[in-house]
């Protein structure tokens, strides 16, 4: 299991266990941690997972990758800074094991 | 029953290539459904070879919907190629070419919905959400209990055009022109709302000129949060040509009317056709999040999307050729059991309401998604609290339009509580 920390736009933080392999869209839903729609299912389709990725972790996470769907869908969505990234695309790997990542108010 | 049995017949033994899902008639008397379930089940990417609107594919399923819809780069909305509706833009010499980023590819599609996409963004939501409600509270106040009204008319096209006129900051005496051109924005001379395509022309360039008024008062003026005003002082619009103003402005128009107008009409008469499902949300009114989504997925008010292939391409293992005509049926993908649970039913308490395909997915994906829930969450909650049904008293009347899947008249009777 791999740990994340969501910490949601009023500051509350809560901290989830997700399967090696998951998303870190999946680690927020299955934990039932509001701030994620996640409309399209997971599939990169909308943007609706919208997350902001802690500084420090910021080098292990990565930018989305330029042209590709993710930045595509990444530039329509509200309050977009260069550490947004979409929670589908964040794959839960053990080097990512106490990430924390931070909500929008609202999605889009 | 009877009846219903033996026209199922009939759709199943028409020949599989004579079937054409875009003729309007099928939208007007609500019989596509069963089209569209014999071509999930039998063909479901089908191409019709002949039909007013030229030769064109159907995508029916949920999951091919989806791989189109997320495929920008070899699936094109350019207007110049025909666009984004089974009928291609600028194909009458009489229309209007009017130019839209909803049918506009990368990279100007991309510039110009930044430009506007503000105006519905959350945040900006938050600040338009009282108004919306005291406005919607008022529009129901308004209402006689106990006689026949059309629903449509005294509640849909109101609440509507009173948040187009918010989010315009039109001027409010005259919101109904909203209405109007929305309509005309749509229309063909066989629905009867204009009489010709010159009509609808010279209506359009009324509307434009309306539109350029309010511009240019609102140049000078900063800071305003209106959609106007963002778009007259953003640097990827406020140099739009006369005809890319126009037509981002109806794009806004239609999208924000003619969509939600549907679904909240649509929302009575399903919790009317599914008593069982109105029964549970008056026993439990914090349903109305999760009806929400649902109405809109079973509304589907904008029946498809078209897209024009740029390259030989496979979608469910049928060969597409470049230059090629795709629609992608939101209707018919959100009917597909194979993705959505029971798909053929109103559930009003669904896991994952928002699954759905009303709004369409990938960079096109609807702009204006949270505005409408918003105008529907309000709606509702503002129904439960004054009337305890909202009672169809007699049969729906239906667009003619194989694109608006709408409802043009409703008529119910109100219980208060």
């Amino acid at each position: 299991m791999i740990k994340v920390t969501f910490v949601s736009a009023d500051g509350t933080r809560r901290t989830v266990e997700i399967d090696e392999g998951l998303s870190a869209r999946e680690a927020a839903l299955f934990n039932s941690v509001p701030g994620i729609d996640g409309d399209c299912g997971g599939v990169c389709a909308c943007a609706t997972c919208h997350v902001h990725v802690d500084l420090a972790w910021m080098d292990r996470v990565g930018p989305p990758e330029e042209g590709g769907m993710e930045s595509d869908l990444i530039q329509f969505a509200e309050g977009t800074t260069e550490t947004s990234r979409l929670a589908c695309q964040i794959s839960m790997v053990p080097e990512l094991d106490g990430l924390v990542l931070h909500l929008p108010e609202l999605q889009h | 029953m009877a009846t219903s049995a033996v026209h199922n017949q009939t759709v199943d033994s028409i020949p599989l290539g004579e079937i054409n899902v875009a003729n309007p008639y099928l939208f007007q008397n609500d019989t596509v459904g069963e089209y569209f379930s014999r071509l999930r089940r039998e063909d479901p990417v089908h191409y019709c070879a002949e039909s007013r609107f030229g030769p064109y594919w159907s995508v029916t399923k949920f999951n091919d919907i989806m791989a189109v819809d997320t495929n920008h780069k070899v699936f094109s909305s350019e207007a110049k190629l025909g666009g984004i509706s089974v009928q291609d833009m600028h194909s009458d010499e009489s229309a209007l070419e009017l130019e839209m980023f909803i049918a506009m590819d990368q990279p100007k599609h991309d510039q110009q919905r930044k430009a506007v996409s503000p105006v519905v963004a959350p945040s900006n939501l938050l600040l338009l959400e009282p108004v919306i409600r005291e406005r919607a509270g008022a529009i129901l106040d308004a209402l006689p209990i106990g006689e026949e009204i059309d629903w449509v008319k005294l509640v849909s096209v109101e609440l509507t055009t009173m948040t187009l006129a918010t989010i315009f900051d039109f001027p409010w005496e005259e919101r109904a022109k909203l209405t109007r051109w929305s309509d005309v924005t749509t229309a063909s001379p066989e629905t009867g709302i204009v009489e010709s395509f010159e009509q609808r022309r010279e209506e359009l360039i009324q509307c434009a000129m309306y539109f350029k008024g309010l511009w240019d008062q609102r140049i000078d003026q900063p800071g305003g949060n209106d959609l106007i005003s963002m778009m007259a002082h953003s640097p990827a619009t406020r140099d739009m040509p006369f005809l890319e103003f126009l037509g981002n402005l109806l794009l806004l128009i239609v999208g924000g009317n003619d969509t939600t107008r549907n679904s909240i009409s649509g929302g009575v008469l399903a919790l009317n056709q599914n008593p069982g499902e109105y029964q549970k949300l008056r026993n439990n009114p914090a349903l109305v999040s999760s009806m929400i989504p649902e109405i809109i997925r079973w509304q589907t008010p904008l029946t498809h999307m078209r897209r024009t292939a740029l390259e030989d391409v496979k979608i469910g293992g049928k060969q597409i050729r470049t230059g090629d005509k795709v629609v992608m049926w939101y209707l018919s993908g959100n009917r597909d059991d194979t993705v959505i649970d029971r798909a053929e039913e109103f559930i009003i308490d669904r896991q994952n309401p928002r699954h759905h395909l009303s709004f369409g997915f990938g960079i096109h994906r609807c702009m204006g998604n949270r505005l409408a829930e918003l105008q529907l969450r309000i709606i509702w909650e503002e129904i439960l609290k004054r009337y305890s049904f909202v009672e169809v008293v007699g049969e729906p009347e239906r667009l003619l339009s194989n694109l608006v899947r709408g409802i043009t008249r409703l008529p119910v009777k109100l219980h208060a509580h």
